[in-house]
């Protein structure tokens, strides 16, 4: 049970305000914002998505860059709180198209009707987006898809590959397409992201797929959809198989630590076929949550060498190699590392005729930047940098840089091996053929190497 | 209400300043309200629209309302809603306007539009205008007839809005018993849903002065309320699953069949992808269990993937919610999650406030096992550029080290710290070095030896400064410039703003004179005479103290102020085994994020489900602070044992049923009170252990040192060493040559078979008693032991063999003894140690 709702914007304006139960006084939206934007000051980096000041609890979640926010004096669930501030930013997406400032703004009306039906005297009522169609009337006004804010992975098909609609995960659920047809399509994204550390001398430390399968329906009439994963899946680390050790070469079975389902999902054939059958909801949603800890191959090595040049210099060597296939290319790959504090200057010198590569060194923060558009597979990019220092330094360089982290994006390709087979539609006619897009990627979550 | 009118923001220079603008639309409004032109509701819209993007950045419209209400006499539905957006916003402050509306609202309510009737019905409820509630009552009494779903459930909530404007004119229609019909038989379950929801709080706060609707409140935790909404669960939504969940945590079956089928219904629930169920379900899990040791630390495996999953998808907030509870659970039963240990490696995006908890988790469970990888982990992110990080992560590894028996490594990459040069660094490694030579005297030479080269000048922080002070003083025969570094600290003393340092600075100087008089006697002087000039009252008073007393009897002096110290065997914990377990009985609430009960954060009223009396709130509110100044209560309280201590709650609870001043009888077997109960066994049980240690507070101002030992010696003559030292060599000997003095087998408590999970938690446990182990082993079932005591004055040992078998609940124990006599006053001091294993 909540007491308000709001959006504020990244700079503190109420762009949504409700109040459902008028328990929590009036100016809470700028209690809320200043302690947020003052957190730091204890040194406790950003504020934590629940806290209490003087018997009202806050909560929030970021999304686009604005706070999704909800106050309360009861003791409730937080992660009901978090998940329905979530749900609510997700459902306002669904509706509009681009969830940003601008479209709330020009959708306001649609909003708080929204917000009406989700929520009453702060107990929700219902959150899928389906349900509501029924109960909301307003039409949205759309925003002008000038700047897109990437609000969810699968927005980086947009750039990515040319054959993928770039107007799909901005349509609303209820807008009809200029033409007044509404093209009939559904969209499957597995979408992996990988936790990885190594260590200085290049072993695996820790390696975790968090991967999501993300469901988004254009379909009319609700069919049924059946969704078929590899046939050799298994779920649970109890039954180690003796694949195991090859595995990260490529072959035997994918194995899921655990996995989570949307409650739309029926499992009856799952453990027979692997096989997932829903009606899917209007509005996006993920069909299914796993993790996986089993090996797998790392789509990129990198290795980082530090030499000392005299007293108030050295030189850092940093190789990044892809190990994924050649017909693959991953994007907007950035490389980070922080320098020793002394650090003054940096020259950098990029391998003979490249394109596309900048570095940068922060002066503030004493962290060395390497952005990189596109990496194809199986290639190796080298960067030197010399390094020079104010003062001298008496510990070990190396010791005071680091750890190196690495961005990167990998459309169409995913590091479990997790397929979708095939994706069926129950057919309402001999020509209902509606358009289907399986589309996977790669993301680096927390990827680092030691030095 | 969306907008803020009254909120006193200027509008910004690029908004319209109001006034001509809403006379403006006002005479628009007018035009358009009798037009019946094709088109006019298009208009209208537009105005509409105009109106309330006004409202929303603080325009007062609130002069357009007649005109707003004229207009919404239509069909447009979309024109209503908007209608109803403002009278909502505007009715509560002014009333008068409000009544113009009844009219147009209570004439939607009998729209032939289900919608039209459900948007009207919560429009009229949510005017908030005491005086109109006469205008409710009719309209709600049809809604909750009215024969669609929608009506039904915007009613329902209706109701629940006239409670909170009038609880009175609510009771008297008569509307909770209408409610509760509802919610046993709609067919809709959110008609069903919202009808729970309105009860709760209603029967709630009508529980304490109607007997009667504590009666139904309780009659909702009953067994055939409980399987029709089990029944039900599954075609609930997600968001009234979590309500249902939480209702059936408070129910109490009645045997374990009813709990395995329970179980075994919500079992898939943990398969949920919203955390919110999956953490109401494991609420249940946990509750239902608590009485079945086995079964309830099954429960802990069963939902360790689901948890891990749940914290790794989503977004950082919702991951944040699950990882505090995952938190509290590994604070409680350690030992299951150690295996998992790498899953609670920080990523270097995440946020402080995550790694703060994950922190926690790897300190927690650290085990003879993982303790290298783990503090090789932390010492990586002791280098880290975040400096709140790497503080935390020095602080975790110098909490492992002092949970540990192996610390050998650790001592190393604690020195290592003191040499990386990095101030903070610097300042938490020997903070650390402090605390792990007060337990462990024993690695004073490897770290005096480090500690003695660090300067103090780069020294500042208080806290480190105290503790090199200390160091200093502790040891200032092994370090040979230790007088010589006080004296200049005692001659910069007018820069030392911290009178923590100051203090420190005074006994340290003092403890140095008593061990090395010539050398320290100038620093002593100066520092004495600063002291008595000192403006802080404690820095006057101690160095009044030791001037008097140094003038009495030096020799005094030294017994008080240098006496040979005992190693600290456990240091206390800051949060008490009741708090904690306060905390357990409110999983899945604010106090798991916020490790604190609901009375520390809440108001009374807003305690929901674990309101408390005021009356209980006060004692255990006692409770805490009296914990806080004898810290010897906490000591007991071991990580390991409090998995099942909410079980051993439960068999106080069950005995002080009877005749408790606070079993009122239409509240017996709900589990609201059931948490007040407990709270009440919870106060009993502390009152008494409080009083003793009253007592020992002052044994400790004595300077005998008693607070150190973690448990107070039972009533026998006998007292052992805490720090007693035995080589295993000179075991092995005397347990060949020493005859058997006593052979007896014990029976093991169930918490403490069920806490025997692993040896070393046993080990943990016996050090407490100051029994300490030279050789322990096996596997569950069947572990062995051997275990050595000596006495606090002579050199006399005691040697134990003890095997306990799991399964069977039996140890057999086997003890030998340098002095015979003694061996069943140990005997007994020995099996009351055990027995209090996996005890709270």
């Amino acid at each position: 049970m909540i007491s308000q709702f709001f959006v504020l914007s990244q700079r503190g304006d109420s762009i949504v305000f409700r109040d459902y139960r008028g328990e929590v006084q009036k100016g809470s939206s700028e209690i809320f914002f200043r302690k947020v934007k003052f957190w730091n000051e204890d040194g406790e980096g950003e504020a934590p998505p629940v806290f209490n000041v003087d018997g009202v609890n806050y909560f929030h979640v970021k999304v686009v860059g604005l706070f999704f926010a909800a106050t309360t004096r009861a003791n409730v669930s937080p992660s009901l709180v978090l998940e329905l501030l979530q749900r609510i930013a997700r459902v306002t997406k669904d509706y509009l198209g681009v969830l940003n400032e601008d479209s709330l703004r020009k959708n306001f009306v649609l909003v708080y009707e929204l917000l009406d039906e989700v929520i009453d005297f702060g107990y929700v009522q219902r959150t899928s987006t389906e349900v509501l169609k029924s109960y909301v009337f307003n039409e949205p006004v759309t925003a002008h898809v000038t700047r897109l804010q990437p609000l969810d992975p699968a927005s980086i098909f947009t750039q990515g590959t040319k054959r993928m609609p770039g107007t799909a995960v901005t349509k609303s659920v209820v807008a009809n397409e200029p033409g007044g047809q509404r093209r009939e399509e559904i969209f499957v994204d597995i979408i992996e992201k990988i936790n990885m550390t190594f260590s200085s001398s290049g072993y695996i430390l820790t390696s975790e797929i968090d991967g999501t399968i993300l469901m988004k329906s254009y379909l009319t009439g609700n069919p049924e959809i059946r969704l078929a994963l590899n046939d050799d899946l298994n779920i649970g680390r109890g039954g180690r198989s003796i694949y195991d050790y090859n595995s990260s070469s490529g072959s035997g079975p994918v194995m899921l630590d655990d996995c989570n389902f949307h409650e739309s999902v029926h499992l009856d054939s799952f453990d027979i076929d692997k096989t997932l059958s829903l009606v899917p909801p209007d509005g996006e949603f993920p069909v299914m949550n796993y993790r996986i800890t089993q090996e797998f191959k790392p789509p990129f090595r990198i290795s980082t060498l530090f030499e000392e040049a005299g007293a108030l210099k050295a030189e850092v060597i940093i190789k990044i190699h892809a190990q994924f296939p050649s017909k693959t290319t991953a994007n907007t790959v950035v490389v980070q590392i922080p320098l020793p504090k002394h650090t003054s200057r940096v020259n950098f010198e990029l391998e003979p005729g490249v394109v596309g590569q900048t570095t940068d060194f922060k002066e503030a923060s004493k962290k060395l930047e390497w952005n990189i558009k596109k990496v194809v597979g199986e290639s190796e990019l080298t960067l030197r940098a010399k390094l020079t220092f104010s003062q001298e330094s008496h510990g070990n360089i190396a010791r005071e840089s680091g750890p190196v982290s690495m961005n990167f994006v990998i459309p169409m390709y995913n590091v479990s091996r997790l397929e979708v087979k095939y994706l069926q539609i129950a057919k309402k006619s001999q020509n209902y053929n509606p358009y289907r897009w399986v589309r996977y990627v790669t993301q680096a979550n927390s990827y680092v190497a030691r030095i | 209400m969306p907008p803020l009118p009254a909120a006193n923001r200027s509008p910004s220079p690029s908004q319209p300043s109001g006034k001509g603008e809403v006379s403006d639309l006002k005479a628009q409004l007018r035009q358009l309200a009798g037009s019946r032109a094709p088109g006019t509701d298009d208009s209208k819209r537009d105005l509409f629209k105009k109106v309330i993007s006004y409202m929303t950045i603080g325009i007062d419209v609130s002069s357009v309302f007649g005109e707003m209400v004229m207009c919404s006499i239509t069909s447009d539905i979309v024109l209503k809603k908007m209608c109803y957006l403002y009278v909502g916003n505007y009715a509560k402050v002014n009333p008068d306007l409000a009544l113009l509306t009844i009219n147009f609202l209570q004439k939607d309510c009998k729209d032939e539009d289900p919608m039209i009737r459900g948007l009207a019905l919560r429009s009229l409820c949510s005017l908030r205008v005491p005086n109109l509630v006469e205008y409710l009552v009719g309209p709600l009494g049809l809604g909750l007839k009215d024969n669609n779903s929608y009506v039904r459930m915007v009613a329902a909530i209706g109701v629940l809005k006239l409670y909170h404007i009038s609880a009175a004119t609510c009771v008297d229609a008569d509307f909770p018993a209408v409610l509760k019909h509802l919610m046993l038989h709609d067919p809709d379950s959110q008609v069903v849903t919202n009808c729970l929801s309105a009860l709760q709080e209603i029967w709630g706060s009508e529980a304490s002065t109607s007997e009667e609707a504590s009666r139904e409140r309780e009659a909702l935790l009953s067994k055939p309320v409980i399987y029709y909404f089990l029944n039900r669960i599954k075609e609930f939504n997600e968001w009234a699953q979590c309500l249902v969940l939480e209702l059936v945590a408070k129910y109490v079956p009645s045997d374990n069949n009813e709990i395995f089928d329970i179980m075994n219904l919500l079992e898939d629930r943990l398969q949920h992808a919203n955390g919110a169920v999956v953490l109401a379900t494991i609420k249940v899990f946990m509750q239902l269990t608590l009485s079945m040791t086995e079964v309830h630390q099954q429960v802990y495996e069963r939902i360790k993937a689901p948890l891990l999953t749940l914290v790794s998808s989503g977004g950082p907030e919702q991951s944040y919610a699950v990882l505090s509870h995952l938190h509290i659970l590994v604070m409680r039963a350690p030992f299951i999650f150690a295996s998992e240990y790498k899953h609670f490696y920080c990523q270097y995006n995440e946020p402080f406030y995550v790694k703060k908890l994950k922190l926690d988790m790897l300190t927690a469970v650290a085990n003879e096992s993982n303790t290298y990888d783990i503090v090789t982990e932390l010492c990586e992110y002791a280098a880290n550029v975040d400096v709140s990080i790497a503080r935390e992560s020095i602080r975790a590894v110098g909490k492992i080290a002092l949970q540990q028996y192996d610390v050998n490594a650790i001592v190393d990459r604690l020195l290592q710290f003191l040499e990386m040069e990095k101030d903070y660094v610097t300042a938490e490694a020997l903070v650390l070095v402090k605390d792990l030579l007060r337990k462990y005297p024993q690695w004073s030479q490897d770290c005096i030896a480090v500690v003695g080269n660090i300067s103090t000048q780069n020294v500042q922080e208080p806290r480190a400064k105290a503790a090199l002070i200390w160091m200093l003083g502790e040891y200032s025969e092994e370090m040979s410039d230790a007088p010589y570094i006080l004296e200049s600290l005692v001659e910069n003393w007018e820069e030392e703003h911290a009178a923590e340092v100051r203090l420190h600075l005074l006994t340290a100087t003092l403890k140095c004179f008593l061990k090395r008089p010539p050398e320290t006697q100038k620093a002593l002087g100066a520092a004495l005479a600063a002291g008595l000039a000192d403006f802080h009252q404690d820095v006057h008073d101690r160095a009044l103290f030791y001037y008097r007393l140094l003038q009495y009897d030096v020799s005094m002096a030294a017994k008080v102020v240098n006496p040979p110290k005992q190693a600290v065997s456990v240091f206390a914990d800051t949060q008490s085994s009741e708090v904690k377990d306060r905390i357990f009985d409110e999983f899945n609430s604010l106090s798991v994020v916020y490790q604190k009960p609901s009375y520390m954060f809440t108001d009374k009223e807003h305690r929901g489900p674990f309101e408390l009396s005021d009356e209980l709130g006060q004692l255990s509110i006692d409770v805490e602070s009296s914990d806080s100044i004898v810290p010897v209560q906490g000591v007991e309280a071991n990580d390991k044992d409090l998995l099942l201590s909410v079980a051993d709650k439960e068999d106080i609870k069950g005995a002080s049923d009877n005749g408790s001043a606070y079993s009122a009888p239409s509240y017996d077997s709900s589990p609201l009170l059931s948490v007040s109960q407990s709270e009440l066994a919870i106060t009993n049980s502390t009152i008494p252990v409080s009083t003793p240690q009253a007592g020992f507070a002052i044994d400790d101002l004595l300077g005998l040192g008693m607070s150190v030992i973690s448990e107070p010696p039972p009533p026998s003559p006998l007292k052992l060493n805490a720090k007693a030292v035995l080589d295993p060599g000179t075991f092995q000997q005397k347990w060949r040559q020493l005859p058997i003095a006593l052979s007896q087998e014990y029976t093991v408590s169930p918490q403490g078979t069920a806490a025997l999970t692993a040896p070393q938690a046993l080990l943990r446990h016996m050090q407490g008693h100051s029994v300490h182990c030279i050789a322990s082993g096996g596997q569950s079932p069947n572990f062995k032991f051997f275990f050595f005591a000596q006495k606090e004055e002579e050199p006399s040992n005691f040697l134990v063999e003890c095997i306990i078998n799991t399964s069977t609940s039996k140890a057999q124990v086997k003890i030998r003894a340098d002095d015979q006599s003694k061996s069943q006053a140990f005997a007994d001091l020995f099996q009351s140690a055990l027995s209090k294993f996996g005890m709270p």
